[in-house]
């Protein structure tokens, strides 16, 4: 205080001219004081203090990623081979896309228990328009059910917005309610088979060695132009830039995660001489399409703005003219079309639809892994990349648990203490925010 | 106290920038009658109010007296019940914060109204993001809020990327109020906009609010405070129980008049200077 009592004495008050800007502002804050480029130091102090406050960033989640990897290796060296790890992406793919999802509605503060069986739905009706004997053109079968579920997301969320019930209740609703509708639709233990070249593919087949290099590599210059540009702008502006070294520093992460991921991938993982398994699955880039579509929503454009500012103070938001009823309908719209997304992957991979599908715990994975991976339960903080990472946790544990030949019963309650982990250190950086 | 000199050398520029003589002026904002009510709660029994540009209007009286609601009806928060809104001589509904802000109408709340999980430059700009070809403009956003804070003198923030939540309050304070004007507003609305500042904040928002004044832009001042309502006010309006009271010019007035209409609703010391004020 004594300090700030110093500073504010010594500076007379500025003119106000270029405080009621006609013309909008100009860049004229070279007088700001932390305008430019940041010391490498300076960076690493506000990345500690970023942890504090609860943004904790990937860090420690990926270091959790690896103990239980080491873990699972150490019990079963089947873990880390390329075929095991190649099943686990496919197997994760799904609580990932959903785990997408559910982000959007985590990060207005609200939840989404009826995501999985919508999910389902999603699926069947995919079958239902493949199948018969005048089977739509598969991209309609594509495009329909990810309407389809959206629409049963704005309506969910016009129930939550408009008369004002709490999504958990509505959701719970539609949790139970959507299952009966899987049922009715499939009749007792009834399956929809699918058949269809595209659904198989997305879910199962692999993409050539040569083309996944290729894409890979696009993916990461694509990534490394976008950074170097965005951050380049910000230095040359003068305003709060990173330092060149960790532009290039991400850069070469990204890079380095996507020649291991093309390594893995394009070992040959056949188990037979004959025959040979390589090639990255077309489903991670199903997943990296999302994960850039979900970033891209929720950072760069007003949606996703209005989404943080209503987790973060809804009244706030309000006063500053948002229309938060909509806002947060779309959230839950989208929720629910991205569990579509997920349902129709979910279709392809089992090549069909059966009263199997478990919506309850395809749905606790998924929030599962959006905590896991960073995202809080108490709303306004959240990250689309949150989903990826944690649904990697959660599937390296289903995974790992099946190698290690453990019981269903076993898996769940591994998976629930690591839920419960992941809930109870988001509560606690909540805690500590909000009490500063 | 060296606020006497400085208010009397701000009250003569108001003079200049304000424009026309005092009886044939139109007020920026006129509320004619204009109640409020929450269930059975009588927030606001016909208020009559009149802010003119140039001036800054104080509002004071007591714990839930009516300042804040009286704000929200005007910034659009909770909308009147009955009563008129006349904006620069017609009359206006505001509905909603939108339309304030259209009308050019910033203001600063008592609550602070800031999401803490945004940094500094999303919430000066919530809800009137920059754009280029539909996306958000970060660059252009950024610098035109650390232009703003820096005019501003707040020196304090390590980087208008900081969350708001990781501020001190009068950090945070000193944010809403670089929101409310960085707009091309006409009137600025500041509830208690010094409640929880230190000695050199209040100075500065002090200052601020003159200069803001003196530019010709209404300003309506809520503040428990009397040193400072002293130090800032061209006119003065006591709410007492949802009804205005008085509405007095700030220039000469006696401390203690102002005190009996915010305790009691009613002065014996000078009972002529309601009537004078109305004719103004
Ligand atoms: N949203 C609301 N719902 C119901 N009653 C309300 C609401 N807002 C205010 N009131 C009531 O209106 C009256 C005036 O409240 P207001 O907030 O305007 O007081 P105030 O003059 O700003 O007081 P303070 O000095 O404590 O800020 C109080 O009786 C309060 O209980
Ligand atoms: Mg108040």
């Amino acid at each position: 205080m004594a300090e700030d009592t110093a500073v504010e004495k010594d500076q007379p008050l500025a003119d106000l001219e270029p405080m009621l800007p006609a013309d909008g502002g100009r860049p004229d804050s070279a007088s700001f004081a932390s305008g430019g480029v940041i010391a490498f130091g300076d960076y690493a102090r506000s990345y500690v203090a970023k942890v504090r406050s609860g943004d904790s960033g990937l860090l420690p989640v990926v270091i959790g990623l690896i103990v239980i990897a080491a873990a699972f290796q150490i019990s079963n060296s089947h873990f880390l081979t390329a075929l095991n790890l190649v099943n686990l992406l496919e197997q994760g793919s799904i609580f990932m896309l959903l785990a997408l999802g559910v982000i959007f509605v985590l990060v207005i503060g609200e939840i989404d228990l009826s995501v999985g069986y919508v999910a389902g739905l999603g699926g069947i009706i995919a079958g239902k328009m493949l199948t018969g004997a005048h089977p739509w053109p598969t991209w309609m079968a594509i495009i329909v059910p990810i309407i389809a579920c959206g629409a049963i997301g704005f309506l969910q969320g016009s129930l939550i917005t408009r008369i004002g019930l709490p999504s958990f209740i509505v959701t719970l609703a539609g949790f139970l309610g959507w299952n009966g509708v899987m049922l009715i639709i499939l009749g007792n233990g009834g399956t929809i088979p699918i058949n269809n070249n595209v659904f198989d593919d997305f879910a199962n087949a692999n993409l050539s060695v040569t083309v996944g290099w290729v894409l890979i590599a696009a993916l990461v210059v694509l990534y490394a132009a976008m950074l170097w540009q965005k951050d380049g702008r910000r230095r040359k502006s003068g305003l709060v830039a990173p330092p060149v070294g960790l532009t290039i520093l991400k850069i070469v992460v990204v890079a380095l995660a996507g020649i291991a991921l093309a390594l893995i991938c394009n070992t040959n993982r056949s188990q037979i001489a004959i025959a040979s398994i390589q090639g990255i699955p077309w489903v991670v880039f199903v997943v990296l399409a999302m994960l850039l579509l979900c970033t891209f929503i929720l950072t760069r454009t007003r949606l996703g703005r209005y989404m943080y500012a209503i987790g973060g103070n809804t009244e706030a938001a309000r006063r500053a003219g948002v229309n938060t009823a909509l806002i947060r309908t779309l959230s839950f719209t989208l929720c629910s079309a991205m569990g579509g997304v997920a349902g129709i992957i979910y279709a392809g991979q089992l090549r069909g639809v059966s009263t199997n599908v478990d919506g309850g715990q395809l749905v606790l994975y998924a929030i599962a892994a959006a905590v896991i991976g960073g995202t809080s339960l108490f709303g306004g903080r959240g990250k689309a990349v949150h989903a990826v990472i944690g649904g990697l946790v959660v599937a390296s544990i289903a995974n790992g648990m099946g190698l290690l030949e453990l019981s269903a019963a076993s898996e769940y309650v591994v998976t629930g203490l690591v839920l419960l982990a992941a809930v109870t250190v988001d509560a606690l950086t909540h805690r500590r925010a909000s009490a500063t | 106290m060296d606020g006497i000199e400085s208010e009397q050398v701000v009250a003569a520029d108001a003079q200049a920038s304000g424009g026309g003589g005092a009886g044939s002026r139109t007020p920026l904002l006129e509320l004619r009658k204009m109640s409020k009510q929450f269930g059975p709660v009588q927030a606001l029994s016909e208020i009559d109010l009149k802010v003119y540009p140039g001036e800054v209007t104080a509002v004071v009286g007591d714990n839930g007296a009516g300042k804040s609601v009286t704000l929200k009806t005007i910034s659009g928060i909770h909308p009147p019940d009955g009563g008129e809104i006349l904006w620069q001589g017609k009359p206006v509904h505001i509905r909603t914060p939108k339309d304030a802000s259209a009308l050019g109408i910033e203001t600063v709340y008592q609550d602070l109204a800031l999401c803490g999980n945004l940094d500094v430059v999303q919430n000066m700009f919530l809800g009137r993001e920059r754009t280029r070809n539909h996306l958000l403009d970060e660059n252009s956003m950024e610098s035109a809020a650390a232009a703003t804070l820096s005019s501003l003198s707040v020196t304090t923030l390590r980087s208008v990327r900081q969350s708001v939540a990781s501020l001190s309050g009068g950090q945070r304070q000193a944010v809403a109020v670089a929101k409310a004007v960085m707009w091309n507003s006409k009137l600025v609305i500041m509830d208690e906009p010094t409640a929880a500042l230190g000695v050199a904040q209040t100075a500065m928002v002090l200052e601020l609010t003159r200069r803001l004044a003196s530019r010709g832009l209404g300003v309506i001042f809520v503040s428990h405070n009397f040193n400072d309502v002293f130090e800032v006010a061209d006119q003065i309006a006591v709410l007492y129980l949802g009804r205005l009271v008085a509405s007095l010019p700030a220039k000469g007035l006696d401390r203690q008049v102002v005190v009996d209409y915010v305790t009691s609703g009613a002065s014996s010391r000078n009972g002529s200077q309601l009537a004078h004020a109305d004719g103004a």
